[in-house]
């Protein structure tokens, strides 16, 4: 980006500054002999011209809108619109959650998030013995197309996009997200929304799996297929970093292991004879917002940069917006204190900064006080408010990018890009994700950087304000808490159990036997699920089917 | 005693697949010396009951994060008692509210850890409470 002539008297100058920054050391020490972002790269004391030497704006930064998208995917980001403020929520049973949602639209969120409970994302109705105790307690209990229709009462499905937190059992929680719509007039080609539907994550970090690799890809890309013929504008996966993150990874592995996913899936819709151009521009990515703001901010631009080679270099996709890297960020629940919650309000709006001046398409915000419960309504508007005051308050949305061109942002994005390419093309010489999460290799390398992190914390070398400094003595047993009715499970067990009553038996049982003998074939699945949901057949039903023809997953454990 | 190695059994009850704590604090206790048999994700209480007899083990730490923590600890102590076992340690730690700590310490718990928490204090603590119940033997 500088002349040779330029660049060389710089070079002098950072001679003349290293000698006297270092003579100065002597009455000066620094307070630590090496610096390092919070994922762990050497940093150096000052960035200046001569630390983007190489860099070409064009090649390696182009214009927000265009490859390869380093300065965003729009161009003109917020100035156009704020990103979509969308607070993951959802407890107890579906008449809890829809009350919750409402609040929310009428505080101001502009999309919906779904949390299921466990028993949901791992395909168990409510009355299963593997359900119980779990039943309402992380998110809302969803057993059939009945319970949808309360969980979306009066929220019009045409006017707000809903993200759906649903991996293993992503095809039938699809299925009657489109039939409460149908029911209520609106056609699946109208809706927008996410499900996430990503199975790889799940193995590496997040635990939700059901059925192994291979009948999960499949599942996958007949959402994939299904979406791009019938459902457009849905994002029909969200390849998810976050929870890689949450589980402890740097954040270059982050961005690697996402992408890395991302290729097998890409990969996989390929095999089948999809088009990238096609159904490349409905996948969608999630990231953490960690502590580290500067290397946060790095890392969202490079992970736009590199998903964009990928797709033009790697898959040769020419449709523009099939190449665009669109995420949803959310702030990273690792980092909040149990100890001094209040504090976490401040940790949140450093992280939403980071994750809005990284250029995020949608943002959840966490409620202060996650490290004991879920949020109340209280905290939860405390969080969207902290969205609101960066997007209307700060200034930092007037700009598209403002941290272009800040020598020490370029040099970050360009170190986590090339690390993160390390990873990948050594997952490239395992032969890829599948192979490589069966070898343990990224749950390996996670979980070395958590125990990494987790020794810093005791050693003080990483400080927690409020933790391992700055601690008070506290009683906070009187705080409110979110607290969900035991009695849930129970009366969504009853629930269930009446709802089986009234329909029509014979119609579920046939449409089960559909799925099965699709399953058992290679038709998409996705038409036959959604029969079966209309029937209200339950989740656990059309799950225990897939399981039967399928089978179960079973953890490669790694320690 | 001291010859002896500390059998723990590290396990991830029910459903949850929060297992960065369970896996972090299992490799602190394999650190600082102790013998470690990790379960992996979705156990129930039987089965962790299952290894823990079948490992002959001097403790069963408890990981959840999923607010079903009064379900499964209870579920665990119960069976520990109906198999003659009651003499292996229960302890845990996860997203647990402080109200539902005085809880489970009354169930027969032997400690539970919140977030924020260092392994150094699980493993004083278990070593602690290990030799303590060797001395009433």
């Amino acid at each position: 980006m500088f002349e040779k002539k330029q660049l060389e008297e710089i070079k002098a100058g950072r001679e003349r500054f290293d000698a006297s920054a270092v003579k100065s050391l002597a009455k000066n020490p620094e307070r630590k002999e090496k610096f390092t972002t919070g994922g762990g790269i050497p940093l150096e004391r000052l960035y200046a011209p001569d630390s983007l030497e190489g860099l070409d704006y064009e090649k390696d930064l182009g214009f927000p809108g265009e490859y390869p998208y380093t300065r965003g995917v729009q161009p003109t980001m917020y100035r156009g619109r704020f990103w979509t403020m969308r607070q993951y929520a959802g407890f107890a049973t579906a008449e809890a959650s829809n009350e919750r949602y409402r609040y929310l639209l009428s505080q101001g969120t502009t999309g919906l998030s779904v949390a299921f409970d466990l028993p949901t994302q791992i395909g168990y109705d409510s009355d299963h013995s593997m359900a119980q105790g779990e039943v309402g307690k992380v998110g809302v209990a969803v057993d059939s197309l009945a319970d949808m229709e309360v969980l979306f009462g009066s929220i019009p499905l045409d006017k707000v996009t809903t993200s759906m937190t649903i991996n293993a059992p992503a095809a039938p929680l699809l299925a009657m997200y489109i039939a409460v719509a149908e029911k209520n007039g609106i056609k699946a080609d109208a809706l927008g929304g996410t499900i996430q539907n990503d199975i790889l994550k799940e193995y590496i970090a997040r635990g939700t799996y059901i059925f192994p690799p291979k009948p999960s890809m499949r599942l996958i890309t007949d959402i994939f297929e299904f979406c791009s013929k019938n459902v457009p504008k849905w994002n029909s996966i969200s390849i998810s970093g976050y929870h890689i993150r949450e589980a402890g990874s740097t954040a270059v592995q982050e961005v690697a292991f996402t992408l890395a996913d991302g290729i097998a899936y890409v990969q996989a819709a390929i095999d089948k004879g999809q088009d990238p151009n096609v159904f490349g521009k409905r996948l969608s990515f999630f990231f953490n917002s960690h502590n580290d703001f500067i290397e946060e901010v790095s890392k969202f631009r490079a992970a736009r940069k590199v998903w964009g080679r990928i797709m033009k270099e790697r898959f040769g996709v020419a449709d523009k917006s099939a190449q665009m890297l669109r995420f949803h960020t959310q702030t990273a629940g690792c980092t909040l204190t149990a100890q001094q919650p209040e504090n976490n309000i401040v940790r949140v709006a450093i992280q939403t900064m980071a994750a809005v001046m990284g250029g995020t398409q949608s943002l959840h915000t966490n409620s202060l006080d996650e490290a004991l419960a879920l949020p109340t309504d209280k905290s939860v508007r405390i969080a969207l408010r902290t969205q609101q005051i960066v997007a209307y308050e700060s200034g930092i949305t007037s700009i598209v990018d403002p941290f272009a061109g800040s020598y020490a942002v370029e040099s970050l994005t360009k170190q986590i890009e090339e690390g993160a390419w390390e990873y990948i093309k050594k997952i490239d010489d395992l032969g890829g994700m599948l192979t490589a999460i069966e070898k343990g290799y990224p749950q390996q390398h996670i979980q070395d950087a958590a125990y990494e992190y987790q020794r810093q914390i005791e050693s003080k070398d990483r400080v927690v304000v409020g933790v391992n400094m700055f601690h008070v003595d506290e009683d906070d047993s009187a705080r409110q808490l979110l607290r969900v009715d035991p009695s849930v499970g129970e009366n969504q067990a009853k629930k269930l159990a009446k709802m089986k009553e009234a329909r029509d038996n014979v119609h579920v049982k046939g449409t089960l036997d559909d799925i099965r003998k699709a399953a058992q074939g290679s038709d998409n699945l996705m038409p036959k699920i959604l029969d079966a949901v209309h029937t209200y057949a339950t989740e656990g039903e059309i799950c225990g089917v897939l399981r039967e023809v399928f089978g179960e997953y079973k953890e490669n454990v790694v320690l | 005693m001291a010859e002896n190695k500390i059998r723990v059994v590290v396990a991830k009850p029910g459903l949850d697949g929060h297992d960065r704590g369970a896996k972090v604090i299992a490799r602190a206790f394999r650190d600082a010396g102790m013998e470690v048999i990790y379960t992996g994700l979705r156990q129930t209480p039987e089965q962790i009951v299952e290894t823990a007899i079948q490992e002959d083990a001097d403790a069963i730490g408890l990981s959840i994060l999923s607010g079903a923590h009064e379900h499964y600890f209870r579920a665990i102590i119960n069976l520990l008692k109906e198999k003659n076992s009651a003499d292996i340690t229960v302890f845990g730690g996860g997203v647990i509210p402080e109200a539902d700590m005085s809880v489970l310490l009354g169930i027969g718990v032997g400690a539970v850890f919140g977030p924020g928490t260092t392994t150094t204090e699980c493993i004083d603590w278990l070593k602690n409470a290990v030799e303590e119940k060797s001395k009433k033997k």
